[in-house]
């Protein structure tokens, strides 16, 4: 005596049927567990792709170089003595281009300064660089020439601008070749940059490049914010960061005052925390099906008692215990099954309408948690009905016909 | 076929204990039709009870079709009940859910019995019960008595060799009562074997044995002359 597949499925959809107050119920509470699953790791994944795609956008091996030391290496002598680090020098940066493995550096220098073309002013982001950076980033050029390509201590009064400040500063004038005043100095516009969408620390949109030198002077400072290095291929980081290491210090009379981080270190350890992020809230939203699945036990628990005649008539029947079992356990399956479709279809949608809302972020559930949402729905829905099941296997069929 | 000896059911009840069968002992062959009587508590629905297998019995043996079926377990009493026994019960307990027909159905379902199969024998019967326009109504949609033709045509669907009725026009007016019991004698005549437990003296008269419970016993067991039973 088997019950066939079909009938086990036809029976318990029928069940669902006559009850729709106590399905819709449970159609919710499922539905919103694994909603909630997908809609929660789409945002932890977002996040994580988000923030790994701008890393990557940085540029293509590359290594930052900045002065001081963060404290990985414990406490070190110098640090004790008190001394302030060393400040990174354009020479400093020169002397990084001397390895094989090196393509290009670019030193960096950060300021804000008052910029203003006939009357119009307004305050800028300055970036001290050279020729080379457009290359490192990956940037692009809606306009003219880029930093001209000369010796990085020669302080030309060109600058490259933003198409904000472009636009803000000239309106509806034409902007190249035109002298504009950035502190007490005088730079001629030779570039306008494209617009880039975001990158990290940098609106290109709303910055102003010059020379190095000439912001060096402009600071009136002769020490750099950052240097960048771009090394030749994936495996020569290591080798580069090394050399880079080694060489300042060197220079720097035996100190290791400089940090050095690759974009690789940088990228893998953001990958991994957003990583673990997406995991735990993931894990978060699986307690609330978790919270599904006790709910699902006490809606199963009074169907069972809702329907204790039809159980002792199903038995008077011939029904054996197990065949009660497998119809109860059908019915929270296909109420799991169900619930957990919905939730699926929900959470995607809320991901779109997250990356509607959010363009930046790339809201995509992934598929593990989709997956593994949907199976501990269904598995959620069995366990906790296993109870139920077993609970009307046992009823004494003559107690539970005269049950009315 | 049904052979009961010695059977007692005890119930506690508290620190009390119920004797609701006490020591019966019972002969009943195949294609008989048996009326049982008796005050309300004098055991009849028990005895119905064991006899399908429904309850079992605190002490005694009891033989169907000549097999001890008092060690049987659960699953081979479920079996047994599906193959052998057909229940009518006072209540109907048809599933409120379920069609005329998908209520008749589900001793098939049960039975593991494919689909195809189960569907002309669905029909045949409901069609023998004058239910044939009424397949496809629910239950609510029904009188008493097509309901309880429901239940019959369900407890025949398998073709036990048995029909228990416990008060099986309890709920129904006197018109529909009768109907019900034409019907099901109907059936006995065609050879089911038929106990029908009654509270209406002239209905039980009607059954060609006639047994009398009191307090748990059988105290009277008497077969009418064939001239009182229905032409
Ligand atoms: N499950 C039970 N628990 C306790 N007592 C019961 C139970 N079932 C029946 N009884 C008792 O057994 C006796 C016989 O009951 P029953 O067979 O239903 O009588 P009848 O059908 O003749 O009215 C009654 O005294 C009843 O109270
Ligand atoms: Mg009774």
């Amino acid at each position: 005596m088997h019950l066939r597949n079909t009938d086990v499925t036809h029976f318990a959809w029928r069940a669902l049927h006559g009850y729709p107050t106590r399905t819709i119920l449970m159609l919710i509470a499922m539905a919103i567990g694994v909603a909630a699953v997908v809609v929660l790791t789409s945002l932890g994944e977002g996040a994580r792709r988000y923030v790994v795609g701008e890393f990557a956008s940085l540029g293509t091996n590359l290594i930052i170089v900045f002065p001081g030391r963060s404290e990985t290496a414990g406490i070190t002598p110098s640090t004790m003595m008190g001394e302030t680090p060393r400040d990174l020098t354009l020479h400093d940066a020169l002397a990084l281009t001397r390895s094989y493995n090196v393509r290009r550096i670019a030193p960096i220098n950060v300021g804000s300064a008052t910029v203003s073309w006939r009357g119009r002013s307004r305050e800028v982001v300055i970036i001290g660089s050279s020729h080379e950076l457009l290359a490192i980033r990956h940037w692009e050029l809606a306009q003219g020439h880029f930093l001209p390509k000369t010796d990085l201590d020669r302080a030309t009064p060109v600058a490259v601008i933003g198409k904000k400040i472009r636009s803000e500063l000239f309106g509806a004038h034409r902007a190249m070749g035109e002298w504009l005043r950035i502190g007490d100095r005088r730079f001629r516009v030779i570039g306008i940059m494209a617009s880039e969408g975001r990158s990290i620390g940098v609106d290109v949109e709303d910055t102003i490049m010059i020379p190095v030198a000439s912001a060096q002077q402009l600071f009136n400072t002769a020490s750099l914010f950052r240097i960048l290095v771009e090394a030749k291929t994936r495996s020569a980081i290591e080798p580069v960061k090394q050399f880079i290491i080694d060489t300042l210090q060197a220079r720097h009379q035996g100190k290791k005052d400089v940090t050095v981080i690759t974009q690789d270190a940088v990228l893998a350890t953001f990958d991994r925390i957003l990583g673990a992020l997406t995991y735990a809230v993931g894990g978060i939203a699986a307690i609330s099906l978790a919270v599904a699945g006790i709910l699902i036990m006490n809606v199963m628990l009074v169907a069972v008692s809702q329907r204790t005649a039809e159980i002792g008539l199903l038995k008077a029947l011939g029904a054996s215990p197990r065949q009660i079992i497998v119809l109860i356990l059908a019915e929270a399956l296909l109420l799991s099954a169900f619930g957990a479709s919905i939730g699926l279809v929900l959470g995607e949608a809320g991901s779109l309408i997250i990356r509607h809302a959010f363009p930046i972020l790339p809201a995509y559930a992934p598929i593990w948690a989709v997956v593994t949402a949907f199976l501990i729905a269904l598995l959620t829905g069995l366990l906790f009905s296993l109870l139920p099941a077993r609970h009307a296997a046992r009823l004494d069929p003559v107690l539970a016909l005269s049950k009315r | 076929m049904i052979e009961l000896k010695h059977i007692h059911r005890d119930f506690q009840v508290g620190d009390q204990t119920v004797h609701a069968l006490n020591d019966v002992t019972l002969s009943i062959s195949r294609g008989d039709y048996v009326s049982i009587m008796g005050p309300s508590g004098s055991g009849k629905s028990t005895l119905l009870n064991v006899i399908g297998l429904l309850d079992r019995a605190t002490a005694g043996q009891y033989l169907l079709n000549g097999k001890d079926v008092t060690g049987l377990s659960e699953t081979e009493q479920a079996q047994t009940r599906n193959r052998e026994i057909g229940f009518v019960f006072q209540a109907f307990h048809l599933v409120p859910r379920l069609t005329a027909a998908e209520n008749v159905e589900l001793p098939l379902m049960l039975a593991g019995i494919p689909a195809e199969e189960r569907r002309p024998r669905v029909a045949r019967v409901l069609q023998e019960l004058h239910l044939t326009n009424r397949s496809h109504h629910k239950p609510d949609q029904l009188s008493g008595g097509q309901r309880q033709r429901v239940a019959i045509a369900r407890a025949t669907v398998m073709e036990p060799n048995v029909l228990l009725a416990d008060e099986p026009t309890g709920n129904l007016d006197q018109k529909s009562g009768r109907e019900v019991l034409d019907t099901l004698e109907a059936l006995n005549q065609r050879g089911i074997t038929l106990l029908v437990v009654t509270h209406d003296a002239a209905l039980g008269q009607r059954a060609k044995r006639q047994i009398k419970m009191v307090d748990g016993r059988i105290v009277s067991n008497s077969t009418s002359s064939p001239s009182h039973a229905p032409a």
